[in-house]
């Protein structure tokens, strides 16, 4: 991730969790980037990424995504992955990273 | 074999003693080892996580001893324990396979397709939600705001991660 940063790409994690839950994950893990709450997942529905009742008693959250967004707003890279165990690594982030003017 | 007609022997002359069946207990323990092995260990690197076929081989070994002690005991119920535990290691050991098989091929992969989502030439829809500390942060913002201390002027990108939460 710190690669990522160095690269000028700013990471930030998205999700249902509140501000507070983030906060304490961020705290825990020792992350230090952007961590944004969207406790309806009004955000998740607009980019099409809602796993309705998938969360703990039955919330409704996102299904796992990553998008690498340009200065200008374009998505010049995207990873939606078929299987919640298998994540992208950083590695893969940098590698679309390369596609970035 | 040896150890069969010495035993064999000892029945014959009244003192039978049989042996402990220790492929039925090493594969069942091995089995219900796999996963919390994966959980807490294994699952934590892709390589043995994306396909976990080190869980398997877990699996194939607990299966071969505890096949090769069930033989013995089926063979020579007087010379080999374990006649009625070793079939109830052997269903539990099954067990523990299918619910792994179950979590790792089906459950994990029940995601819905995503299909409207964002395509690479796409725009990034744009949204504002609040960061840890609760101020409302627009994606634009994120676009054009200086890295702290990493990087003089604009970034060059975001990297957009939807997670499912922290639980």
């Amino acid at each position: 991730m710190s690669e990522l940063e160095r690269q000028g790409v700013r990471p930030v994690a998205i999700s249902v969790d509140s501000p507070e839950e983030s906060a304490m994950l961020c705290k825990k893990a020792g992350y230090t980037y952007t961590f944004l709450s969207d406790p309806n997942a009004e955000v998740i529905r607009r980019y099409n990424l809602l796993h309705r009742a998938a969360g703990v008693d039955g919330k409704d959250i996102a299904r796992p995504a990553e998008f690498l967004v340009d200065a200008s707003g374009v998505v010049r890279w995207r990873n939606l992955t078929e299987d919640l165990r298998v994540r992208a690594t950083p590695e893969d982030a940098l590698k679309g990273a390369q596609l970035l003017p | 074999m040896i150890d069969e007609m010495m035993i064999k022997q000892e029945v014959a002359f009244g003192e039978p003693k049989r042996k402990w069946n220790w492929r039925i207990w090493t594969g069942f323990f091995l089995a219900l080892a796999v996963i919390p092995s994966y959980l807490l260990f294994l699952g934590r690197f892709p390589i043995t996580r994306d396909v976990p076929w080190a869980s398997w081989l877990m699996f194939a070994a607990a299966g071969w001893l505890l096949w090769t002690g069930l033989r013995r005991t089926v063979a020579n119920p007087e010379v080999y324990r374990g006649r009625i535990v070793g079939p109830i290691f052997a269903v539990l050991s099954l067990g523990a396979a299918g619910l792994f098989a179950y979590a790792t091929l089906y459950a994990s992969r029940q995601l819905p397709a995503a299909a409207g989502a964002p395509a690479v030439g796409g725009k990034a829809p744009e949204f504002a939600l609040a960061d840890t500390s609760g101020r409302k942060v627009a994606l634009s913002t994120l676009l054009s705001e200086p890295m702290a201390g990493i990087q003089a002027g604009k970034p060059r990108g975001v990297l957009l991660v939807f997670y499912r939460g922290y639980w």
